[in-house]
């Protein structure tokens, strides 16, 4: 046979799209509810990572009912009904303004103490950086933190998922103490004061990267995290104040009474 | 070019003949496709900053360059020649996928220890070279043994520059710190890890060392002029 008249050749590639594409799609359509299923366990894990739960991913799936006590979305401060997080595809709300922005947000329980737990999205050098941080019931002193990244550059950019990294977050806070979002700084030779953390030599645009992320998607969250932190607050010594927040039906309980009352300024 | 060469000595030949060890070995030194060759410098750049994803991806080019080496040797007679390139192309994106695909549904943490280098394998212009060069005229052994020495001749050099540029540029070697912390001048020592290690020109600069020692005791590699 002729391998190289024309006719050939067009019925060979066309024999060999239709192979490689059914090859890959077999395969792509097979693995896909695996693959589902490990990007879920690791989201899982990572929330309860920053509440500094480390748990296998097999076990995360429990662990997670066990801990996070609430799933609700936040929009201009007040929690968007019937609404999970996980509907929400992060990477394209980030990029709305703050108004229109749906902000998934996750309340964990850990120890009889609540974590709010905020995921992150954002971009570092060569590709997306994304990430959980979860604040402490004050809404302003950062309890734990991770990142991770898709393709930022080994040994530089991609330390951002080490833990001396992000374990410098802890104890810092995104609030002033007037009550002003700051957010967290990532400074490039060295951070100080509670609103900056060390950047990564040689990862100076990633570093960046997780600053404006970090800005960027806590500021979504801000209103609602202050309303209901002062509200936690009030709530506890004087019950007979009426407070009008629509979101109240969404309060949990605070079993440990006497908790709270430690963080009246 | 003529993939009518068909090798004659298929048969009756042992598995590991002189000739075929040979298909092994040569790239191991003598024909080294990096430090010989001087192929597939880029990703020799980008991913030698650690040790253990280099490990990964020589690992995972070995497994590709064998396999596409068997895929287009078994097809070698009924590719056409105006579109082999293509085809080999597709041969190459198509396992690449297949891998990533694979390591993501039952090894999750190894492929995202791979992330972004697996779809470098793809550009890896040896593999191209190899299939084109070789596979095209061989048979399926000769073409499977010559995939796999030349994968392991890049990963080997991959590895070497890997460990150099880790240690000196971290510290570390697989993520575990040897060199002592207090030697560090943070700590009050003497020692500081030099930062250019993790720059990608210390990859050629390695590189290039290694050259100048293989050459140095390799003779023949030394070109005449």
């Amino acid at each position: 046979m002729d391998t190289n008249s024309n006719s050939y050749t067009f019925i060979f590639s066309a024999v060999m799209v239709i192979v490689v594409a059914a090859l890959l799609s077999l395969a792509a359509t097979a693995l896909q509810p695996r693959q589902a299923e490990n990007v879920k366990q690791e989201s899982w894990q990572n929330i309860l990572k920053s509440v500094n739960i480390d748990v296998s991913r097999a076990e995360s799936e429990e662990a997670y009912n066990k801990y996070i006590v609430e799933e609700l979305v936040i929009q201009n401060g007040q929690v968007v009904e019937g609404m999970h997080p996980l509907e929400i595809v992060l990477a394209d709300e980030v990029k709305k303004p703050l108004e229109d922005r749906k902000n998934p947000l996750y309340v964990a329980e850990k120890d009889g103490e609540t974590f709010f737990v905020i995921p992150l999205r954002g971009g570092g050098l060569w590709g997306p950086i994304w990430g959980f941080v979860s604040l402490k019931k004050d809404a302003s002193t950062i309890y734990g933190a991770n990142f991770d990244h898709k393709s930022e550059t080994p040994g530089l950019g991609a330390e951002i998922n080490q833990s001396f990294f992000y374990n410098q977050f802890q104890d810092k806070n995104i609030l002033n103490d007037e009550g002003v979002f700051k957010s967290v700084v990532v400074k490039k030779g060295g951070g100080s004061g509670p609103h900056e953390v060390d950047g990564i030599s040689g990862g100076t645009v990633t570093s960046d990267g997780v600053t404006d992320m970090l800005k960027n998607c806590l500021a979504g969250y801000v209103d609602y995290l202050k309303a209901r932190s002062s509200k936690h607050e009030q709530d506890l010594p004087v019950e007979e104040i009426e407070v009008d927040d629509p979101t109240e039906d969404d309060q949990i309980d605070i079993p440990e009474g006497g908790e709270s009352e430690e963080e009246v300024v | 070019m003529s993939t009518e060469t068909v090798d004659k000595t298929k048969d009756k030949e042992p598995l590991f003949s002189k000739k075929n060890r040979k298909l092994l070995k040569d790239p191991m030194n003598d024909d080294n496709p990096i430090t010989v060759q001087v192929l597939g410098i880029c990703s020799a750049l980008a991913i030698t900053v650690q040790l253990k994803p280099a490990v990964v991806m020589a690992m995972s080019v070995v497994f590709v360059m064998a396999a596409g080496n068997i895929i287009i040797s078994l097809l070698r007679n009924m590719i056409p020649q105006r579109v082999r390139i293509i085809v080999m192309l597709t041969v190459i994106a198509a396992l690449v996928i297949l891998v990533d695909q694979v390591l993501k549904a039952y090894l999750f943490d190894v492929s995202k220890q791979l992330s972004v280098f697996i779809g470098l394998i793809i550009t890896n212009c040896i593999i191209m070279g190899r299939f084109e060069a070789f596979a095209m005229g061989n048979g399926v052994w000769r073409s499977f043994l010559d995939g796999v020495g030349n994968a392991a001749g890049y990963g080997v050099i991959l590895i070497l520059v890997s460990i150099f540029r880790e240690f000196f540029g971290t510290g570390t070697l697989w993520g575990i710190q040897l060199i002592p912390e207090s030697w560090y001048m943070s700590n009050g020592g003497f020692y500081s890890d030099n930062g250019m290690m993790l720059l990608p020109p210390m990859a050629l600069i390695s590189v290039a060392l290694i050259i100048w020692v293989q050459r140095s005791y390799n003779r023949k590699l030394i070109e005449e002029n």
